[in-house]
């Protein structure tokens, strides 16, 4: 399968993802630049953490109008899976792909430190490795990761069980003070309706290998891998 | 024409910077202070023929990427045609000679 990771001006974890995805799990993958227009076949986009455009007026308010993302927006309806990953996951919500949006954690610091996320859900292509209830420890670097939606939003998160991973402690446990950011309902990570757009504010990438203190965020690539062997033809455009 | 553009959390969603400025000015003796909400404030220069070509502009701009409408609202002033610009500009140096 092929990968491609989205650089927009001010990303800064792209390298990690390409590491991760290269020299962990042996992919193919390649960076695409934010200003080109999608051109290839691909199985998997992801949108990596950062600041993109600075962050200026809103984090990922620009970036989603970048040339590249139109082609996104369209990889995605015709049912290709896109990763967004912290600023990535603020990309998607500002774009319309994901619900919700994230905004300054609640302590108004930023928080550098590992969380532990438990599985909610492993229906989709990003999970599927995983097993329900099972946590992993992943780290997240932010200042604005409270997500929020309106309750209707959020409703309609639980009922269509959107809400793939959530805040926990150690004991898989939700609590104030597990929340890093004051995230609504302690959502860490949802996906899309269709469950082929998953965004998540901690970063999987910086999970790969056991010298970063956990190997948990392999979980996640894996599960996309595992996905795509079975739809290998849904590579698109097909 | 100038529009002044004031964009702010719609009510619900958690502002923490509202809260801390609450909190600072609580220390300060301002007991009175009820809440406070903080927002973000935008001028913006328009070559337009009319106040109503302008309205349908900045609408569609706030719609568009300067306002987010899950979290935010916005509203926004369209400033008075100046009379001339003859008369605006000596007041506004005086204003600044006297701050200075």
């Amino acid at each position: 399968m092929r990968w491609g990771v989205i650089v927009f001006p001010g990303s800064c974890d792209e390298q990690d993802i390409y590491d991760c995805l290269k020299h962990n799990l042996k992919q193919k993958v390649e960076f695409l630049w934010h200003k080109d227009r999608l051109n290839g076949k691909f199985n998997c986009l992801v949108l990596p953490g950062g600041f993109s455009y600075g962050d200026y007026l809103r984090c990922g308010a620009m970036a989603r109008f970048s040339p590249i993302m139109q082609g996104v927006v369209e990889f995605a309806r015709k049912g290709g899976l896109v990763l967004g990953i912290c600023n990535g996951f603020q990309i998607l919500c500002e774009a319309g792909l994901l619900p919700g949006a994230l905004t300054r954690n609640a302590s108004l610091q930023f928080v550098c430190r590992h969380v532990f996320l438990r599985l909610e859900e492993t229906d989709t292509p990003f999970t599927r490795a995983g097993k329900k209830g099972q946590l992993l420890k992943l780290p997240v670097k932010h200042g604005e990761g409270c997500y929020y939606a309106d309750p209707a939003t959020l409703e309609r998160l639980r009922k269509n069980r959107q809400i793939l991973v959530r805040y926990v402690d150690g004991k898989g446990r939700t609590s104030p003070s597990a929340n890093p950011n004051g995230s609504l309902d302690h959502i860490a990570g949802v996906c899309n309706e269709g469950r082929n757009v998953f965004g998540l504010m901690p970063h999987p990438e910086d999970a790969g290998e056991k010298i970063l203190g956990s190997e948990d965020g392999l979980k996640i690539f894996s599960s996309v891998v595992a996905a795509c062997d079975k739809r290998e033809k849904r590579a698109w455009p097909g | 024409m100038r529009v002044k553009i004031f964009v702010c959390l719609k009510e619900g969603v958690l502002d923490p910077q509202g809260k801390a400025i609450e909190r600072s000015l609580h220390t300060l003796g301002y007991k009175e202070v009820q809440d406070v909400r903080m927002g973000k404030y935008l001028e913006v220069d328009l070559d337009v023929p009319s106040r109503q070509a302008a309205e349908v502009r900045i609408r569609e701009m706030c719609d568009k990427l300067l306002a987010n409408p899950v979290i935010e609202d916005y509203r926004f002033e369209i400033e008075a045609e100046k009379p001339s610009a003859v008369s605006d500009q000596p007041l506004t140096k005086t204003g600044l000679k006297a701050d200075g």
